[in-house]
């Protein structure tokens, strides 16, 4: 049986993508600092793993000011979400396979 | 790709999605230790409301008025220096709690490497500060006027729903003490004269064991 590894999302193979795609599927938003803190990475770690989901259109982004301290905020897309679900099948199937 | 790599991404999923959302740094120890305070307190407070030197007896059906409005018995307490001495009693249980509480989870946040002060912790907080500052306000507002029986019932039942709505940002065990407290302050507001006694069960009773059941199954 040929095994599904061409349904794993690419976007995912990155394991700090795959941990903020889980942390937005739970949290309706999420910002930077948290996430960072959270993660426990870099800064530009964390930022350029961000920017490769937004290019991918799986996240969007609103930036907005706390005082002056920039506040930016991360929501999952609705195409991330169905993304993210399928890469969690594919998952599924993968190891149901295995245990075969 | 092999199997252990499935595994390790399924379990970082998991576990982001549990940290995330959850705060789990709560210390089950803390829980025991305000128990054990609430007991003390509550026996210092009996002490002193049931003073039988003292000028004032407790008594919940004086008879002729209602059991939650005495007006005439919160007249003579509030210029007599028990109310002082049990105002001292409350909140020195309060800020032993608060302050055992603080350390403990300040301690088991460092050693999970969890901040304590995040964006989970915020929003627990929050959750839990809006039905304790309404109850809070409401008791001493009823108390002013004399309403004394309602202190123990409302601080469980108000109690109890700040647990429930904190559970959805900690353990789920939360909810079901939660659940406890609001039924203990049905029960305190249905047998007026057994306040004290169903508030030391409600706080002290219940935060030992669920401190107890908290630390065996989550931090041992």
């Amino acid at each position: 049986m040929k095994v599904p590894f061409d349904k794993l999302d690419k976007a995912f193979e990155n394991r700090v993508r795959l941990q903020i795609m889980s942390v937005l599927m739970v949290n309706e938003s999420y910002d930077f600092t948290s996430l960072r803190d959270l993660l426990d990475i870099t800064d530009g770690n964390l930022a350029s793993n961000l920017k490769a989901l937004e290019k991918e259109g799986y996240i969007t982004i609103h930036k907005s000011f706390v005082g002056r301290k920039p506040n930016t905020t991360y929501q999952a897309s609705d195409k991330g979400k169905t993304a993210f679900q399928e890469h969690l099948n594919a998952l599924e199937q993968l190891i149901q396979q295995q245990k075969k | 790709m092999e199997n252990s790599k499935l595994h390790d991404d399924l379990a970082s999923i998991r576990n982001m999605m549990e940290r995330s959302s959850k705060f789990i740094s709560l210390s089950g120890l803390s829980g025991v230790m305000a128990g054990v305070y609430a007991l003390i307190g509550a026996g210092l407070a009996y002490r002193i409301i049931y003073d039988p030197a003292g000028r004032h007896s407790f008594d919940y059906a004086p008879p002729g008025q209602s059991p939650y409005l005495q007006s005439q018995l919160w007249e003579d307490l509030v210029f007599s220096p028990v109310i002082l001495q049990l105002f001292f009693v409350a909140f020195a249980v309060l800020f032993a709690s608060l302050l055992t509480g603080y350390y403990l989870t300040v301690r088991k946040a460092k050693k999970q490497k969890q901040p304590v002060w995040g964006k989970t912790s915020r929003a627990l907080l929050f959750q839990m500060a809006t039905p304790l500052i309404t109850g809070g306000v409401l008791i001493i507002l009823l108390l002013g006027r004399g309403y004394l029986g309602i202190i123990s019932p409302a601080c469980l039942a108000f109690y109890g729903l700040a647990l429930v709505g904190a559970s959805a940002y900690t353990y789920n065990d939360v909810k079901y003490l939660g659940l406890c407290q609001i039924v203990l302050g049905i029960i305190a507001a249905a047998l007026p004269g057994f306040g004290l006694f169903i508030w030391a069960i409600g706080f002290g009773v219940l935060h030992i064991v669920y401190g107890s059941l908290m630390y065996i199954k989550y931090e041992r």
